[in-house]
């Protein structure tokens, strides 16, 4: 059994376990979740480490047979691309199992839905099965749904938990439509993605089918990334949902959708994906723009971050638009460095809730003062969410608008406009009504984070956040050989090749001074 | 002649009447257990039917009746079936005062009649084995003699059942009047030369709408809420199970077997029809509070969602098909028994009295759960699967004819909807708040067989397709020559 399958399938063990031990041990069961989202995070660090960069082929391979005549298979492998996906996914999913103490009922259904949870999002990212990657990430929307409507917050948590279950359902089902298009058209009777890749090779699919599947894809992904104008379901959601689960969803389980993008659409249907980019990269700005606008309104925390988490993905969108390989490299970096980061905010604003049940902003005040730890911890979040440089969102965010620049140049400027005036404008003020000033009313009741046990959550996420951003070499050059894989498919067209070539010295640049960066850390 | 091929019916008939018989030497008191035997006696004639061998052709009463792999894999179905219903009978025996024995062997006979349905090859085979279905339904619907609904039930399934007989009856006159062949070998030699026939074509119609009705597809719908609603919850149950796939046999028997040439040439009619279908079960489910109600339009969309594995009109679609109604059995059985048990003591099952469900009772609370989103089709539930094949199935019949993808478009938009109601079941469930006087539920073993074979049968074939989704290829391969 490959590594990779253990830190898949550990959580869903450990869901069995908390499912079978009595509801009265509830130490025992927050045990139990701790202990295996933990295994599972130490194996995919492992796995991290011993990756090999530029191999060119998938590695931590399993593949088991499982419908033989509908050419299904249980296929898991790690390449460049997912092995930060991965790592991400495990350790959000750890440190949400450790912020979950919020939950005081019937904590046993609730651990055994976040491990399913894990499962589902750490499985959909391993899987090189068409099947499987569809079938992990939708064992995720049923605890999701549960999640939100059991221990939500608020008034309205019966709307959200539907608003986002027929949302994320109705994408989830129209890129089913595109992925069981794409199985038939590719024909040869496999949904594994390597064989499919290789197939189309040779035998590309026609040109006017790839241009009519892409929107499917592209559409159905986008509505499960909150994609310009079906983004309404994220702050609802995750204004609704408990900390643990908006950590997950916000943090690991968005990325499928753009995963799916770079993975599926672009290699199997590259002639869909040069028409249909160039309208991606507009309905980005939307993300970009009008959701860092509505970010800019909100009065509640939680709003905020949920808003600047759609905005944020615009520039995700960007990068994959860009059809370039700083761009995808970019996106893929910023999906990893998002994920941390929606993860350590939504953690933040859930301790900040345990106390209060409020997170309106104007009852904040001072927390800097009042709880050091955590006040620090949120300000880092928020000057990552604005791109600071050091945080592992800089690097991504700064690949996607070089990537970006050649392809849509204007796009590119109002996006940089967008994320660094905005993004700045909201970010900035919610540091000022939250962090600094006279302590609020609110600002008095809560406790600030103390031992290793409350601590280790945040800890371990910034980390990664400063890892990843004054080392970003690491997984940059895990990422770019196989995005250079990917372009070389778009190559019969002139500008994107000369695009791929040109951009291609900028990486090693790019890289040669990450390197610098790990010689000078060691 | 070749009467050990009818083995199986035999067994189970003569087992109906052994209930009839033994019921007049024991204590009224005892009947309830006369369940467990005979659920126990299916169980062997199950396990018989493994070692008979079915061949492709292989047939008797001069091949009115058939015993080939299609025929069996439904013939274990219902025999599956009838297994969990008459331990839901045995759940159920309480509210049913006088005739439990009648009960069970009324059950018995339906289930006869539709191994007979799976065998038919002959228009005569089919009009015989449905009208055993149907008529053994009439009295079944009505059991619960002292409740106004459930003789309401039984009247509306009379007379709109006798009015769909008689569709099939002229139907099948129409048939051979144009045709001179009753035998389904006969008449797929003569239909292809037969095409521009008009009454041919009014014949197969009306044989369509017959068993449009068994099926519940729309525009044949109309009586499935009042009746699903009205009965006792097994008949329900096996109404929803057994009825609906006898009427699917008999559909991939007559149009993809016999006059697959006709149901081609047909293709529009078949969309129309699953996509009717579909919009119909989904939109009418959707302001629905009342359970069983909610599982009657659930399950005309099922049948929708169905009738897309019959318009693919390809092997796969048939699979599909096949597949799709196994998970079906275990999906819903587990529902209507849950409904049996939670609500015994309410006089409505308004959907509130699931309400806190899952403090009451964690597992019956998670099995309808697992049930509600098996249902929506979402994984790891067999539901899921099912949907995944037929969904496949249709997207590769759409190159040759654009007009899938509209009926695609259809099913999605009918998924969606679905999502909405039974996750509004599961919502109650989890955060509805309980009557402060709802009763305690205690699980017999019965009911936990029933629960726990169900839930079971749900996870594994979602986890673990491999092995049915073989044997329903194996099932139809002769089919598709």
């Amino acid at each position: 059994m490959s590594l990779l399958t253990i830190v898949i399938l550990f959580p869903l063990i450990g869901a069995i376990a908390t499912a079978l031990t009595p509801r009265t041990e509830t130490a025992l069961i927050r045990a139990a979740a701790a202990f295996s989202t933990f295994v599972s995070m130490v194996l995919s660090v492992v796995v991290f480490v011993l990756f090999e960069p530029g191999t060119g082929s998938y590695q931590f391979v399993q593949k088991t047979g499982w419908v033989e005549s509908l050419g299904i298979s249980f296929h898991v492998g790690v390449d460049g691309i997912n092995v930060g996906l991965v790592l991400m996914s495990a350790i959000v999913a750890f440190s949400a199992s450790l912020l979950s103490k919020d939950i005081k009922t019937r904590e046993k259904e609730f651990y055994t839905l976040l491990l399913i949870m894990a499962s589902g999002v750490l499985g959909a990212f391993a899987s090189l099965d068409l099947f499987f990657f569809y079938f992990f990430h939708e064992l995720a929307l049923v605890p999701t749904f549960i999640m939100i409507g059991v221990w939500g917050r608020g008034k309205e948590r019966g709307y959200a938990a539907f608003n986002i279950t027929m949302y994320l359902s109705l994408g989830a089902l129209i890129a089913l439509a595109g992925l069981i298009g794409v199985y038939i058209q590719v024909g040869i009777h496999s949904f594994d993605m390597i064989e499919m890749q290789q197939a189309v090779l040779s035998n590309p699919i026609r040109s006017d089918v790839q241009k009519t599947l892409f929107p499917l894809l592209l559409f159905g992904f986008g509505i499960l990334v909150s994609l310009w104008p079906f983004h309404s379901w994220a702050p609802l959601g995750y204004g609704a949902a408990p900390t643990a689960t908006s950590m997950l969803h916000a943090g690991a389980l968005k990325k499928f959708g753009l995963y799916g993008l770079i993975r599926i659409a672009l290699p199997l249907l590259p002639e869909g994906a040069k028409l249909w980019m160039e309208i991606l990269a507009w309905l980005c700005l939307g993300n970009i723009l009008y959701c860092g606008l509505v970010a800019m309104r909100q009065k509640d925390l939680n709003q905020l971050i949920g808003n600047s988490s759609v905005a944020h993905m615009g520039f995700i969108f960007l990068g994959i638009a860009s059809l370039s390989l700083i761009g995808i490299t970019g996106a893929v970096m910023v999906m990893v460095a998002h994920g941390l980061l929606a993860a350590l905010s939504f953690g933040l604003s859930g301790t900040l809730y345990k106390e209060t049940q409020d997170l309106t902003l104007s009852r904040y005040g001072g927390i800097l003062k009042q709880t050091p730890f955590l006040g620090s911890a949120f300000l880092m979040a928020m000057m990552a969410a604005c791109g600071l440089p050091g945080f592992a969102n800089f690097v991504g965010e700064a690949l996607v608008f070089f990537g970006a620049w050649s392809s849509y140049p204007w796009q590119t400027v109002i996006a940089c406009w967008g994320g660094l005036v905005i993004g700045g404008v909201y970010m900035l003020r919610a540091i000022r009504s939250l962090l600094h000033g006279e302590s609020g009313e609110a600002t008095l009741s809560i406790k600030d984070a103390h031992g290793v046990g409350e601590r280790t959550p945040y800890a371990l996420l910034l980390a990664s956040l400063l890892v990843f951003g004054f080392v970003p070499g690491i997984l940059v050059n895990k990422i770019k050989p196989e995005v250079e894989l990917i372009l070389s498919r778009f190559n019969e067209d002139g500008p994107v090749t000369r695009l791929a070539v040109e951009t291609t010295s900028n990486v090693k640049h790019l890289s040669a001074v990450a390197e610098k960066g790990t010689l000078q850390a060691q | 002649m070749n009467l050990d091929l009818t083995l199986l019916e035999v067994l189970v008939v003569g087992l109906g009447l052994a209930v009839l018989l033994i019921d007049l030497w024991m204590p009224a008191k005892h009947r309830r257990f006369l369940g467990y035997g005979v659920a126990a006696a299916l169980g062997g004639i199950l396990l018989l039917s493994f070692g008979l061998d079915a061949r492709w052709g292989q047939g008797a009463f001069g091949n009115m009746y058939l015993l080939d792999p299609l025929a069996l894999f439904f013939k274990r179905f219902f025999l599956m079936a009838g297994i969990l219903v008459i331990l839901l009978i045995v759940e159920h025996s309480d509210r049913i005062p006088v005739g439990l024995s009648e009960y069970y062997a009324l059950t018995l006979f339906a289930l006869a009649g539709m191994m007979f349905a799976a065998s038919a090859n002959d228009l005569i085979m089919l009009f015989v084995s449905l009208e055993l279905i149907t008529v053994t339904f009439y009295i079944l619907a009505s059991f619960e003699r002292s409740n106004s609904k459930s003789l309401e039930a039984g009247v509306k399934y009379l007379l709109l059942g006798a009015l769909s007989t008689g569709f099939t009856v002229f139907g099948i006159a129409l048939v051979f009047g144009s045709s001179g062949a009753t035998q389904f070998d006969e008449l797929a030699r003569r239909v292809p030369e037969l095409l521009d026939a008009p009454l041919l074509l009014v014949g197969f119609l009306l044989i369509l709408s017959g068993l449009g009705f068994k099926i519940a597809a729309a525009p044949f719908q109309i009586w499935a809420p009042d009746v699903y609603e009205g009965s006792p919850a097994p008949t329900t149950a096996f109404l929803a199970v057994g009825s609906k796939a006898a009427g699917f046999v008999l559909i991939i028997r007559l149009f993809i077997g016999a006059a697959s040439e006709l149901a081609l040439s047909w293709e529009n009619l078949w969309m129309s029809l699953a996509g009717l279908t579909i919009l119909v079960g989904n939109l009418c489910a959707l302001p629905q509070r009342n359970l069983k109600r909610l599982l009657g339009y659930s399950s005309i969309a099922n049948a929708g969602y169905l009738l897309l594995g019959i318009a693919a009109m390809s092997s796969a679609g048939s699979a599909a098909v096949l597949y799709y109604l196994t998970g079906y059995l275990f999906t819903v059985i587990a529902a209507m028994s849950i409904i049996c048990l939670v609500l015994r003591n309410l006089d409505s099952e308004d959907i509130s009295g699931v309400a806190g469900l899952h403090q009451r009772a964690p597992f019956v609370a998670a099995v309808l759960t697992l049930s509600m989103v098996s249902l929506a089709g979402i994984p790891p539930l067999a539901g899921f699967f099912g949907k995944f094949m037929l969904l496949k199935a249709l997207l590769e019949q759409a190159g040759t004819f654009s007009a899938y993808y509209v009926l695609l478009l259809v099913a999605v938009c009918g998924v969606v909807m679905s999502i909405y109601y039974y996750f509004g079941v599961i919502r109650t469930i989890y955060w509805g708040q309980a009557a402060e006087e709802a009763a305690e539920i205690s699980i017999s073993p019965a009911v936990g067989i029933v629960l726990g074979v169900c839930a079971l049968g749900m996870l594994y074939l979602g986890v673990f397709p491999n092995g049915l989704v073989e044997a329903a290829n194996a099932a139809v391969a002769g089919l598709f020559l």
